[in-house]
């Protein structure tokens, strides 16, 4: 099995690594370079716990072999914040009380961070559609969904 | 079952070049493609059999990314095209509406973002929601290897679950779709139990209008056979006939009676006859308006 050196860049710092060819991203984020936003939830894609950025758009790193990540830019839920100020999404997510238990949190704020990035402008309609590839157990969406559509105003009003 | 590490052990190859993709497919043994991975790694993850001693991302070859305006007003959808690429782009959204529906109607953004339309083809599942409409477009798939290159109707392409004509040398090289006759008018209907699912069924119909009448007529559904299927002989006797609810009521029964569903973990062969015939009413109904015509 082959061994391969990478370089990604990990909310804006250059990481270089060794992996196998069967190493994936989200377990190379978590367990090499000890970022555990990203949540490790049904591995195959379908419940969105483990979504990052790549270049601004969302993917789930748990199906990307960190091999194939060579070259990437990314973000994770680590990078939203700017130092210690939340992004708006975050400060949004705190103040609809769209957060339960936690565990879909990270992914979740990282989609919707990528949503308002590709329409600063959505409608009710739009952040549901936008977000159904993340799940959430606890809250029921009505909260997250009014915390998204609460971020894309304030960032409006920046 | 475990879909936390990938228990599987390859080697990975990521070729700078076109050429280089099809060198290795001629010459290593048990190769397999690499795009967006959204079934090759859940598969492999799942434990399905997968026969992979080379991993081949073609993630570095920009050309098989493109989106581009071929002769005759053709598109050319390369491999390797997102989904989240093709059902924005303006050209696929005005000439082919069906097959932007259709894959808005895929998985999630996230996936969509990783997923290849040349993968739903070659992963050969009669679920396959791009396929639909790729054949009622007349879509022509391009393959290509250190032989040559080859083209296969899209409706040719598959064999069963997870087969298809593609050879193991053989790279899927691109979608050519024809520009659509004047007064062409399309439907993508899909049934699922949440909007991200897999499609219990589907269906496509692209009608080509001449007046009050249907001059051409293509039917393709899915998840109601072991491939996508193109439901070709109804689809064309509809050709030279006035349209009337009559017509479309009659063409639906026809269809439900043809198909030949079975069970499965989604839903009932019987769930699946009974509502073939809604969603053709619906999706011939849908079709012929948006071609101009009038019910
Ligand atoms: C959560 C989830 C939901 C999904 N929902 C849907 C859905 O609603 N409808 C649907 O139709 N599909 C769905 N899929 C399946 C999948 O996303 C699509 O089939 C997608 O288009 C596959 O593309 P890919 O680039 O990820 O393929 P990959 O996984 O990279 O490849 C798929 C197969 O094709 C082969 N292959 C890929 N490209 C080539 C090539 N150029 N030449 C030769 N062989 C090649 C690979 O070796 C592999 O065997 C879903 C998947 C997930 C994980
Ligand atoms: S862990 Fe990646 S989508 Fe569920
Ligand atoms: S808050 Fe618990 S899963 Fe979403």
């Amino acid at each position: 099995m082959s061994m391969h050196e990478i370089t990604i860049k990990v909310n804006g710092k250059p990481r270089r690594l060794a992996v196998k060819s069967n190493e994936l991203l989200l377990n190379v984020l978590r367990d090499k370079l000890f970022m555990t936003g990203a949540k490790y939830g049904c591995g195959i894609a379908e419940c969105g716990a483990c979504t990052i950025l790549k270049d601004g758009k969302s993917v789930m790193s748990c199906l990307v072999p960190a091999v194939a990540a060579d070259g990437w830019d990314i973000t994770t839920p680590e990078g939203l914040a700017d130092g210690g100020t939340l992004s708006h999404v975050q400060q949004a997510f705190i103040d609809h009380a769209a957060i339960q238990c936690g565990f879909c949190t990270p992914g979740m704020v990282v989609a919707s961070t990528a949503l308002l990035n590709e329409n600063p402008d959505p409608d009710e309609e739009y952040v549901r559609d936008y977000l159904r590839g993340n799940y959430c157990r606890c809250t029921g969406y009505v909260a997250m969904v009014s915390a998204v559509l609460d971020a894309a105003q304030r960032m409006k009003a920046e | 079952m475990n879909t936390k590490f990938l228990e599987k052990e390859f080697d990975y190859l990521k070729p700078a070049t076109l050429n280089g993709a099809l060198e290795i497919l001629a010459e290593k043994p048990n190769v397999k493609v690499f795009a967006g991975g959204t079934d090759l790694i859940v598969k492999c993850k799942t434990g399905a059999p997968v026969d992979m001693d080379y991993m081949l991302d073609i993630n570095a070859i920009d050309e098989l990314k493109a989106i581009a305006s071929g002769d005759d007003g053709r598109l050319e959808l390369f491999t390797n095209a997102k989904l989240s690429t093709i059902e924005k782009d303006e050209r696929v959204i005005k000439d082919y509406p069906a097959l932007a529906a259709a894959i808005r109607a895929m998985a999630s953004v996230s996936v969509r973002n990783m997923a290849s339309i040349g993968g739903n083809f070659c992963n050969a599942s009669p679920v396959a929601d791009a396929v639909g409409p790729v054949m009622c477009y007349k879509g022509v798939l391009r393959l290509l290897s250190k032989r040559g290159e080859r083209e296969v109707a899209a409706e040719d392409f598959f064999l069963a679950p997870g087969v298809s004509v593609l050879e193991k040398d053989e790279l899927f090289h691109a979608i050519s779709l024809p520009a659509p006759a004047a007064n062409t008018g399309s439907a993508f209907i899909k049934l699922g139990r949440v909007k991200s699912d897999i499609a219990k069924i589907s269906i496509t119909v692209v009608i080509e209008r001449d007046d009050e009448r249907i001059a051409d007529c293509r039917i393709a559904m899915g998840s109601i056979a072991a491939k996508p299927l193109l439901v070709a002989d109804i689809g064309q006797s509809l050709a030279g006939k006035a349209v009337t609810q009559k017509l479309i009521d009659a063409t639906a029964s026809e269809i439900s009676a043809f198909i030949k569903p079975i069970d499965d973990n989604r839903t009932t062969a019987e769930y699946r006859t009974d509502v073939a015939k809604v969603i053709a009413q619906d999706a011939i109904a849908a079709a012929w308006k948006a071609s101009g015509g009038k019910l």
